[in-house]
């Protein structure tokens, strides 16, 4: 088996130049039967940047990470990921898409039945003609990349719930995608392990120029994603130090507050909003 | 203006019509997957050994008990008519054109339609199909093609081992309680079926095959409301895979009979 290309799939391989818009949504509204999820959301996330969405439970901000990645479509409004209108496309059109994208679930979404090694290569295995040494090899290296090499074998069940998210992450990046979406990924962990996660997703992004779009409610991790950055020094450790200004301003905030855009801007213009409700949620 | 109990029905007829329309075109999804890239022929090997190796204990079992508690009780009925040597006849008509394919299959809607309802709506819950969609699997391709195949394609042949344990026992029943001759019971056996009846009994079980395991495919990939949606399911695939068995066994054979004889 192997996977198609954008090109295969009818679609234009041209991907977003850097700074340019990767996720675009305009107006999109979705509603299931009576109780509305979104309305006329509307907001953009650039190549190379993070955006973070904030918000109380049912707020609608896991919905907007399906309906990037297609899992759910809007019922008006259009939605644009990495130059193709998704809310538009076959579900085989999207498999095209997906391909350059990778999620982390909010529990991680590991596949009870396969080792930690069959779960973060089952891209490769299953989608690509890659051959099984190659494949074995970034499984390895992706594994090695979260600090969980010594677990390739183990199944999932025998993993912590910080081990288990981190797998989660190694197998969301090993296809190398362009757009990496995170779902609550630090939701339910203490703050020592939720501290990895958070030197994961700003390792991919620093180290590996992934655009990252966060939905989390622990405002804590937010911060600390949008105010790092991850560098290599000369003999090639991994350093995580406080971000430049630039850097900071390349995280985007949106608060969502009963599927409506409450809050957009920096982590500065969050701090310093006088808003009532986000005040409420930075209290 | 419509009632409270109108308004219900027509809300439950509702529903009920959705059911159908998302079981149709899973059905549909399914046999165009059969025929179309990707197609995960490994899964489809795991899935024959699972359903067919997996059910073979159960299938022995049935016939195995079916064949010769049918020999208990026609050989007391054929006594009355001092048609004993005939119980081979009666046993391979009633296994071979409609206990064997209906008993065989009521029993993979108990162990096969379960299973699969249980471990499609756990991936349900935990967000492993999405996880699927998401890494760009198909999961009708995936979950959904090899079980149906290999149901389509054990089931027929489970059928046929049970209808021979069914004979077997049958024969060891016939042999010891009822001192029916070895050969008058085999030769009655062969004498009581018609080519049509073997045709009927090779036949049903595809369409018997087909669904109990679409069946399961459905309820579990619409399960949702955690571990209790899991466990309603489980149960919702049972009764439904085990009332349509018995359903569609009665069309099938009405639609052989006029075709065969």
């Amino acid at each position: 088996m192997r996977h198609k290309s954008l090109a295969e799939f009818g679609l234009p391989v041209a991907l977003a130049e850097p700074h340019a818009s990767v996720v675009l949504f305009d107006k999109v509204c979705l509603a299931f039967d009576e109780k509305v999820i979104l309305k006329n959301v509307t907001f953009a996330v650039r190549a190379g940047h993070t955006k973070i969405f904030l918000g109380a439970s049912g707020a609608g901000k896991s919905t907007v990470l399906k309906i990037m990645l297609g899992l759910l479509r809007p019922d008006s409004g259009t939605v644009w990921v990495l130059g193709h209108r998704v809310d538009k496309m076959t579900e085989t059109q999207l498999m095209g898409v997906r391909h350059h994208m990778g999620m982390v679930f909010q529990e991680g979404a590991l596949f009870d039945s396969f080792t930690v090694g069959e779960n973060v290569g089952y891209k490769l295995y299953e989608e690509t003609t890659q051959p099984l040494a190659e494949v074995r090899q970034r499984v390895e290296e992706v594994l090695g990349f979260v600090g969980l090499s010594e677990h390739i074998d183990k199944q999932p069940s025998e993993l912590s719930g910080g081990q288990r998210r981190r797998v989660a992450i190694a197998r969301a990046m090993a296809a190398k995608p362009t757009l990496l979406l995170y779902d609550e990924p630090t939701t339910g962990l203490d703050p020592i392990t939720a501290l990895t996660i958070d030197d994961e997703i700003i390792k991919l992004r620093d180290l590996e120029a992934v655009t990252s779009v966060i939905v989390t409610h622990q405002l804590r991790d937010a911060y600390y994603v949008a105010t790092r950055s991850a560098s290599r020094d000369a003999s090639g450790d991994l350093q995580i130090d406080t971000a430049t200004e630039a850097k900071v301003n390349e995280a985007d905030f949106v608060m969502l507050k009963d599927g409506n855009v409450h809050f957009e801007g920096s982590a500065d213009e969050l701090r310093g909003s006088t808003d009532p409700y986000l005040q409420m949620f930075l209290s | 203006m419509i009632g409270a109990r109108q308004a219900w029905v027509i809300e439950w007829l509702k529903k009920a019509l959705l059911e159908v329309q998302e079981y149709v075109k899973l059905c549909v999804t399914a046999a165009k997957g059969t025929v179309s890239r990707p197609f995960y022929a490994r899964d489809v090997m795991e899935q024959i050994d699972v359903i067919g190796l997996g059910s073979l204990t159960v299938v022995i079992l049935t016939g195995f008990f079916t064949g010769a508690v049918l020999a208990l009780q026609s050989g007391m009925t054929l006594d009355q008519f001092g048609a004993r040597p005939f119980v081979g006849r009666l046993i391979s008509a009633s296994m071979i054109k409609e206990l064997g394919p209906v008993l065989t299959a009521l029993m993979l809607a108990g162990r096969v339609g379960s299973g699969i309802a249980a471990e499609l709506g756990s991936m349900m819950v935990t967000e492993q199909i999405s996880a699927l969609r998401a890494l760009g699997t198909d999961p009708i391709r995936k979950l959904v093609v090899p079980r149906v195949l290999a149901g389509v394609i054990m089931c027929p042949i489970l059928t046929v081992i049970s209808n021979a344990v069914g004979l077997t026992g049958g024969w060891l029943i016939a042999l010891t309680q009822l001192r029916v001759p070895t050969g008058v019971y085999w030769s009655s056996v062969v004498e009581g079926l018609y080519i049509q009846d073997v045709w009927m009994g090779l036949i049903k079980p595809f369409f018997l095959g087909f669904v109990i395991v679409t069946i399961g495919c459905h309820v579990g990939l619409r399960t949702s409301g955690g571990t209790q949606g899991v466990g309603r399911a489980t149960t919702n695939a049972v009764v439904a895979a085990s009332v349509l068995v018995l359903i569609v066994d009665f069309f099938v054979t009405r639609l052989l009979i006029s075709i065969l004889f």
